[in-house]
């Protein structure tokens, strides 16, 4: 006998097995409706459209005929679009009718995305459509079911670190630097040229986004003399975790879909129909997908980390707090809001990590709705200026990152099998902080240009254009590095790789923790063994045995406060604090040094 | 000036980044045993799959060039103290002008016969956890550990997380008694048998038979004369200092290599430090090897200024120390004795889920503190080490113990439990005046004393 995997029970393997079935059942749902285009299921805002597009489909043969696959009917849907563009951009030459704009009348890029997402979801005529509720329960249902009896059993467990088989499992173990190296190269080539067409074929940003990439690369490996430290140890040497390369690339995949071609999944957004009718009175939306499958998954992977840490208060605590602010703040409140025909808001979510609060629409909107949209404002303003510094200054950045987020919320549950794959190297600390601070100044030039266009009226500024910036920093940074990179690269690079390396509200934060905070992480006297518990599970990447082992306390911007090094620490070192009395010199004493100059001027 | 350093452990590696942080001396530090400085302790965490080789290495490996150490791989057989040369395995050699031997220890084998066979291992080098995991992957049907000490806990745990049967060998009538009061001696045997091992106490091993003609272990017997078929035997009853090599030389020996104050071997400019050196007069209440993680790594600090001529006397501090049983964290600081003498008087608190506890030791007539005993409650170390060294009046540190403690945010606190025992044992009525948290820790610790 020898075993390198954790011991599973019957009802676990049982829980495995009918997950893995819900995995399939949703990601086969995809093709398993049919499509037809009719009269009721073309959604088409404006009269005008919508006798053109009518006609155009007409013509082609596109009215009532029946399509087996969504992409089939994408395609052909598409072409009577663009030919109901042309038509009326024909039109508009020859006079528009009375009191239409020219360019309200003609059928604009933005608004096609919104008629083929739309119009395919209601199209859908097949399996799908006609079952959302076996579907919900195929997909939804047995999914949480797989989970809970996969989970729930671990309670059972004698409470204690549970790491065993980490670096053995194939879903956990991580990447060559190679295979990492090309999947993070090939992210940011796709990024640039897909940004080259999502900005119409605007070179500019794409360009400038690429020597910026550039330039840091060149800071890190020349300027800061990093290419000589070889690191070494920054990802697996020998193994390369398949399973995790497929959940990653799975991962991937759904954020490119639901970001940019959400019409792909109008089967997932109908399985969720039902739900969203109960909550809001409205059919459900991509993102009212994206927010169940995000709350359903913090739930149940809280519940596998409250098993996985039942010994410890702290993480109990804190999970159920992310669990509370994901499904109360995220998911609840705002659905509930839209239900009170009030503005869709997120109250725990805070400029410039919701970098488009100041963007017009939503200004706009608060504005027109009354005291309540006024509190909003303000409400977001105060946590800016107020909440983010005094909170912070009591508590450090944890409060925020990985009590109260949603990014964090997800990291720390759906994440945490892989928070030991974060990169301890030097190199990619230094990469962290010209990365992190770059996106924090970046989030502000664009905001501070958005708010200017507000103001001024004018879109204009020396070379820039503030829609252009607005709409390159939403792709580049809101879409592709937070939730592609950001989630898509848990197995690939940690589950704080957006966190870490990404978010502007953490690198605000994290300035806070640094320079004005009592928070720290107390190193226990000279009891450390440098075996390096800490620094492995350590999901920021910090090197937390470098401090621990010569005794100093752990003050590092980057620091969410998760507290697991404290927890697989063997013994007993470490452990998360604020005080007052000491906020200058937190980091000063060395307490592993054991003599000092004193004692041998006295000798010598 | 050459220094070479025998030994990439802890001992050795402190040594040479002190040297450094102190001076510009050419240092070699040599090893048979590893390419890099890993933590001898986080071994059993490789094989458990918590971490790989590479996370148990303190630093990258850019580290030595940019600090200007040599690491030479190779195994010395000969110290020619009168050249000042080593000579290597392999024929070559190296001059030096000042020698730190920081060589370590090895498995105790007590002539067992049967010892030396393939399947018969220790757990305490890289290679030795490289042989278990080739025994591993061929499998291992039943595993036997012989020696009740950390080590052998270890293993058991190790070979437990593979879902290897293990029978754990202890001479003793309790797990680890000689070092574990009987209460936390208690709680761990429990707590070992909770987990499924097969712990046999006052057992030892006599023989180990071999497979014929392939030479691997395949039985023991045990003192009882029972016998245990097994694939694997792991030998854990302690270690002693790896000091073959010096034997013939003009180095003088003990059990280990033995050292004065200043860390100094009879033979000028050669240093010893670690596991493998001997003080000749340890302080009083210390044993003159302590093999130890902490006492290393102090060793390596005082031997870089004594190397570097400001002459420092190698002073252990108070005693402390940690460890892991399976899920039970272990802290210990000052005088915590098995058989104490008369005047040491103990308060003992145990919680009801049988894997916490507290025990605070005092002086009878002199109501000092002298030790605390942690089972799976952390205290802080500058704190306990203060009062201990301050030899606070026990009803003090009683009153403020919160202050010593180093639990996690939100766990319950009992130190009031405490209290409460000492008061039935006395019939005082003290309350806990302070409890948890940094700032007070921290008032503490910064007040001198009056």
């Amino acid at each position: 006998m020898s075993n390198k995997s954790t011991d599973k029970t019957i009802l676990q393997k049982l829980g495995l097995a009918i997950f893995v079935i819900a995995l399939g059942v949703f990601t086969l749902s995809l093709g398993l409706d049919s499509y037809q285009l009719s009269e009721e299921s073309l959604k088409v805002s404006k009269e005008y459209h919508r006798v053109e597009v009518l006609n155009q489909a007409r013509e082609v043969g596109v009215l009532n005929r029946s399509f087996e696959s969504n992409i089939e009917f994408i395609s052909a849907f598409k072409n009577v679009l663009e030919k109901a563009q042309s038509s009326l951009n024909e039109k508009a030459e020859n006079g528009i009718p009375e009191g239409i704009g020219e360019w309200d009348f003609k059928l604009g890029d933005w608004e096609v995305k919104d008629y083929i997402l739309q119009t395919t979801k209601s199209s859908s005529v097949g399996l799908i459509a006609q079952n959302k509720r076996l579907f919900l329960l195929l997909t939804f249902g047995l999914g949480i079911l797989g989970g809970l009896l996969y989970v729930l059993p671990k309670f059972n467990l004698i409470p204690g670190i549970k790491n065993n088989h980490v670096y053995h499992n194939a879903m956990t173990r991580g990447l060559k630097f190679g295979p990492r190296s090309f999947f993070l190269t090939m992210t940011i080539i796709g990024s640039l040229l897909f940004g080259f067409f999502y900005l119409n074929k605007n070179l500019f940003w794409p360009l400038v986004t690429a020597i910026v990439i550039l330039l840091i690369i060149g800071l890190v490996l020349y300027a800061e003399k990093q290419k000589q430290n070889n690191p070494t140890k920054s990802a697996s040497p020998t193994i390369t975790g398949w399973l995790g390369v497929f959940t990653g690339v799975y991962l991937i995949g759904f954020y490119i879909l639901l970001y940019w071609t959400p019409h792909y999944i109008t089967s997932w957004i109908l399985i969720v129909d039902p739900v969203s009718e109960v909550l809001s009175g409205n059919p459900a939306s991509q993102w009212f997908l994206y927010g169940l499958l995000y709350t359903v998954v913090v739930l149940v992977m809280g519940l596998r980390m409250m098993a996985k840490y039942q010994h410890n208060k702290y993480q109990l605590v804190r999970t159920g707090s992310v669990m509370f602010f994901q499904t109360a703040f995220a998911f609840l409140i705002p659905e509930i809001l839209i239900r009170l025909n009030q503005p869709y808001f997120d109250f725990k979510n805070i400029w410039p990590l919701d970098y488009d609060f100041f963007f017009d629409f939503n200004l706009n909107t608060l504005l027109n709705s009354g005291g309540l949209g006024i509190f909003m404002l303000v409400w977001g303003i105060a946590l800016i200026i107020i909440g983010v510094p005094v909170i912070t200054y009591f508590y450090g950045k944890r409060w925020y990152c990985s009590w109260v987020c949603g990014c964090g919320g997800l990291a720390e549950t759906l994440g945490d099998p892989y928070r030991q794959l974060s990169d301890k190297s030097v190199r990619a600390w230094k990469f962290e902080r010209w990365i992190i601070h770059g996106v924090l100044v970046f989030s502000v030039l664009m905001t501070a240009l958005v708010l200017y266009t507000y103001f001024s009226g004018n879109y204009n500024i020396w070379i820039f254009n503030s829609d252009t910036v607005r709409t390159w920093y939403g792709f580049l940074i809101g879409s592709a590095f937070a939730g592609v990179v950001g989630t898509g690269f848990y197995p690939l690079m940690g589950n704080r790789t957006w966190c870490r390396f990404g978010c502007p509200l953490a690198g605000y934060l994290g300035l806070v923790q640094k320079f004005k905070s009592r928070f720290r992480i107390t190193v226990n006297g000279g009891q450390c063994i440098s075996c390096g518990n800490c620094s492995t599970y350590c999901e920021m990447g910090i090197d937390v045995r470098h401090y621990a082992q010569r005794g100093q306390d752990v003050v590092r911007a980057s620091c969410v406060g998760c507290g697991i090094c404290a927890a697989v620490c063997p013994r007993g070192v470490l452990r998360l604090e604020n005080s007052s009395m000491d906020v200058g010199t937190r980091t000063q004493e060395l307490r592993t040094i054991h003599i000092s100059e004193d004692e041998i001027k006295l000798l010598v | 000036m050459h220094i070479a350093i025998i030994g990439n452990g802890i001992s050795g590696i402190t040594a040479a980044r002190n040297i450094r942080k102190l001076s510009d001396h050419k240092i070699t530090v040599i090893s048979a045993e590893s390419d890099y400085f890993f933590s001898r302790t986080a071994l059993m965490y490789i094989y458990m799959g918590h971490m790989r080789l590479e996370d148990t290495q303190p630093y990258e490996d850019w580290f030595w060039k940019k600090n200007r150490i040599d690491l030479k791989n190779g195994y010395v057989e000969k110290v020619n103290t009168q050249d000042k040369e080593l000579i290597f395995y392999d024929g070559e050699s190296i001059a030096y002008d000042k020698l730190i031997i920081a060589c370590g220890s090895k498995p105790n084998k007590f002539g067992w016969p049967g010892q030396d066979l393939d399947g018969v291992h220790g757990l305490y080098s890289l290679q030795d956890l490289e042989a278990l995991e080739r025994h591993s992957i061929g499998g291992i049907n039943q595993a036997v550990i012989v020696g009740g000490g950390l080590i052998g806990l270890e293993l058991a745990e190790m070979l437990h997380s593979r879902h290897i049967p293990v029978t754990f060998l202890v001479r003793e009538t309790n797990y680890w008694n000689a070092v574990l009061p009987k209460e936390e001696s208690d709680m761990v045997t429990r707590h070992i048998r909770e987990n499924g091992i097969d712990l046999q106490l006052e057992t030892e091993l006599k023989e180990i038979w071999g497979k014929k003609g392939v030479e691997k272990a395949e039985l023991i017997v045990t003192s009882s004369g029972e016998k245990i078929k097994c694939d694997y035997v792991g030998l854990t009853a302690g270690v002693s200092p790896n000091i073959d090599f010096l034997r013939f030389g003009d180095i003088e020996l003990g059990k280990g290599v033995l050292v004065n104050e200043f860390l100094e071997t009879n033979v000028p400019d050669v240093y010893a430090i670690g596991d493998c050196a001997q003080l000749q007069n340890p302080r009083s209440g210390r044993r003159p090897i302590e093999a130890v993680w902490y006492t290393g790594r102090m060793m390596g600090e005082t031997v870089a200024y004594n190397v570097c001529g400001k002459k420092v006397e190698y002073d252990p501090g108070i005693w402390f120390n940690s460890a892991k049983f399976f899920e039970i964290e272990y802290q210990v600081y000052g005088t915590v004795l098995t058989n104490p003498p008369e005047h040491h008087k103990s308060i003992y608190w145990e919680h009801s889920d049988g894997r916490k506890s507290i025990r605070l030791i005092y002086d009878k007539n002199t109501s000092s503190i002298i030790g605390f005993n942690l089972m799976g409650v952390r205290y802080r170390h500058e704190v306990c080490e203060k009062w201990i060294k301050e030899g606070t009046h026990v009803e003090e540190v009683l009153q403020t113990l919160g202050i010593a403690n180093f639990d996690p945010e939100f766990y319950k606190e009992y130190e009031q439990e405490v209290i409460d025992i000492y008061n039935a044992q006395t019939g005082n009525n003290l309350e806990l005046k302070k409890r948890r948290g940094l700032r007070s820790a921290l008032e503490f610790l910064k007040k001198t004393i009056a």
